[in-house]
């Protein structure tokens, strides 16, 4: 490693490290702004609060009720990642496996969802979901939720299945093991840690999608952070606190599986799989 | 479904049957696991932007350009170009450039793992909580602004959220961890020993950048800028909640969706979902085409 030890190199670094520690204490000041004011009773142009209750969760959880909302969320949630894992999964292991004419198109066709955002393909998407009478159902949710984590999950999955050697199969076949034995008892023991990454990734993105479940989700079914956005964009109806109430309440819905996620994955995954792309 | 057919040598006297003709070219049972995936795309992606980029055309009056022209007619729906331009490229730009010299000092960190973890919440959290955040944090009687006032720094709280600044800092909170863990991935693709070399030759940490590394990450610093633009382009529940919607922060994606669910003029949301896609874009391929001015070939060692 190389070690400048010049003034300037040294400034340099100070320079660098100051904005870091800057950017990551505003940060938590702004989480922990929401967490203190949602434990305020009153909390008017002072640096505390004049005193500390949690009487705004019990008011959140009634007012808006969070109950039906987080049972909505995970249930399209839990949807999402299963279906998006049995249809990821099974793609991904043809895609890793066999060469074939048209796989590089079938690869952008995967790739797109990834890169356009999620509100320029949501608005034609809620168009044809409205006209199928799909939008503002349960199942148009989990059916737009699935439009980027399935082929999140195929380009997670690829690099994973191609690096387990193709004659641990062959070997189960030469003992006559058929496909589903192959399946069960060789192919998913060896998948299990990349699956289960996949998994959680899918897990933690589908709580915070906001666009897509916006823009088809109905009355009853809304999810946690679609709740949330409406709570702030009528803020005055509501007390601040009983807002930020929630608001915590979806931190520690989305930190939880963040914790489990990390002990799992590379940080830098959760951004993207930007890597795994032809870039050079 | 079975997947030896491969293997299984030719029965037939006139040569290879018709499966084993496929097979032979990728396409056998194994492939057709790639099926229902590939139909589930086509039938939520493909279809709905074709269906959108058809009904743009069939407006609900006046001939099948219409929809176009009454955007580019009307400045309340044209100008979101720009202003949405406005607000993702400097906020793109200035993430890129903090990110570099930063990605460059923890690459040499053993330990970097506390710290993207902690970069990773405000994606993790994502943008709404982000603008409830923000719009405490900000705000007149804010954390932020008292604690200028109390260093002195100001002498009134300055106006933060509600204006152009408040979604310039979401988007600033969001998209500079994003853009820092791209960075950090291309960064450390990179084999030390070409530093070391030119170390050798006596080159300082500024000839080192100029010359060995920046001609070597121009790729992935395209790839980082067009990812982290189109995400700034698409910025919606911060310029809604965070931004003055009526105004200056009027982005191209509240036309859309006040075109579909306020005026229920689906073709016209169309129209301008297509002309947000055409300009991200547009973006998207100058930035990659200006690519091919740059080196490209091999700049990885051990690291791929």
């Amino acid at each position: 490693m190389i070690r400048d030890t010049t003034l300037g190199a040294k400034l340099w670094a100070t320079a660098v490290w100051a904005f870091v520690i800057f950017f990551v204490l505003n940060l938590f000041a702004m989480i922990g702004t929401v967490v203190t004011s949602s434990f305020a009773t009153r909390w008017l142009g002072t640096w505390l609060p004049a005193g500390w209750t949690t009487r705004w969760y019990y008011s959140a959880w009634s007012e808006f009720q969070l109950g039906d909302v987080l049972l909505v969320t995970f249930q399209v949630v839990g949807l999402v990642v299963l279906i998006s894992g049995v249809l990821g999964v099974t793609a991904a292991y043809a895609l890793a496996r066999r060469d074939f004419p048209g796989k590089r198109l079938l690869m952008l066709l995967f790739l797109l969802p990834l890169l356009i955002p999620p509100i320029t393909f949501g608005i034609p998407l809620a168009t044809v979901l409205y006209q199928t009478g799909l939008a503002g159902t349960f199942w148009g949710v989990v059916a737009a939720n699935l439009v980027p984590t399935v082929p999140f999950v195929i380009l997670v999955m690829i690099p994973f299945i191609e690096q387990i050697d193709p004659k641990l199969e062959a070997a189960a076949r030469v003992f006559g093991a058929n496909t589903f034995k192959l399946f069960i008892h060789v192919l998913l023991p060896l998948l299990l840690p990349g699956i289960l990454a996949a998994l959680l990734l899918v897990l933690v993105r589908t709580i915070a999608m906001f666009e897509l479940t916006f823009l088809v989700a109905g009355p009853t079914s809304q999810t946690l952070v679609v709740a949330l956005y409406y709570a702030v964009f009528a803020a005055g109806v509501r007390a601040v606190q009983s807002i930020d109430a929630m608001a915590v309440v979806y931190m520690v819905t989305t930190l939880i599986w963040l914790v489990v996620a990390l002990r799992f994955v590379n940080p830098a995954q959760i951004v993207t799989r930007a890597k795994q792309q032809p870039a050079h | 479904m079975t997947a030896s057919v491969t293997t299984t040598p030719a029965r037939d006297a006139y040569g290879p049957n018709l499966r084993q003709r496929l097979a032979a070219r990728g396409l056998d049972a194994v492939t057709l696991l790639a099926v229902p995936a590939a139909l589930f795309s086509l039938a939520l992606f493909v279809y709905p932007f074709a269906f959108g980029l058809v009904l743009s055309f069939e407006p609900k009056a006046g001939g099948w350009l219409s929809n176009y022209q009454r955007f580019f007619a009307d400045p309340f729906l044209y100008e979101t170009i720009g202003k949405t331009l406005w607000l993702s490229l400097p906020v793109t730009l200035l993430n890129l450039f903090l990110a570099v010299p930063i990605a460059f000092r923890v690459r040499l960190m053993r330990n970097q793992r506390l710290l993207t973890a902690i970069l990773v919440l405000p994606i993790t959290l994502g943008t709404v909580l982000v603008a409830e955040g923000l719009l405490n944090y900000l705000g007149p009687q804010g954390w932020f602004n008292r604690t200028l006032m109390t260093f002195g720094l100001i002498s009134q709280p300055l106006k933060l959220v509600h204006n152009y600044w408040g979604v310039f800092a979401s988007l600033l909170i969001t998209g500079f961890p994003f853009t820092f863990l791209l960075t950090l991935s291309y960064v450390t693709g990179i084999d030390p020993a070409l530093e070391q070399a030119a170390a050798t030759l006596g080159a300082n940490a500024w000839q080192r950048f100029r010359h060995v590394y920046l001609p070597l990450l121009m790729p992935g610093f395209a790839i980082t800028f067009c990812l982290s633009f189109v995400q700034a382009f698409s910025v919606f529940p911060s310029a809604v909640l965070l931004g003055a919607p009526a105004g200056p922060t009027r982005v191209i994606s509240i036309a859309a969706y006040q075109a579909a669910f306020e005026e229920y003029d689906y073709s016209m949301a169309s129209a301008v979902a297509m002309i947000m896609g055409v300009v991200q874009l547009a973006i998207v391929v100058a930035v990659l085409a200006s690519r091919g001015l740059f080196y490209r070939g091999p700049a990885s060692g051990a690291k791929g």
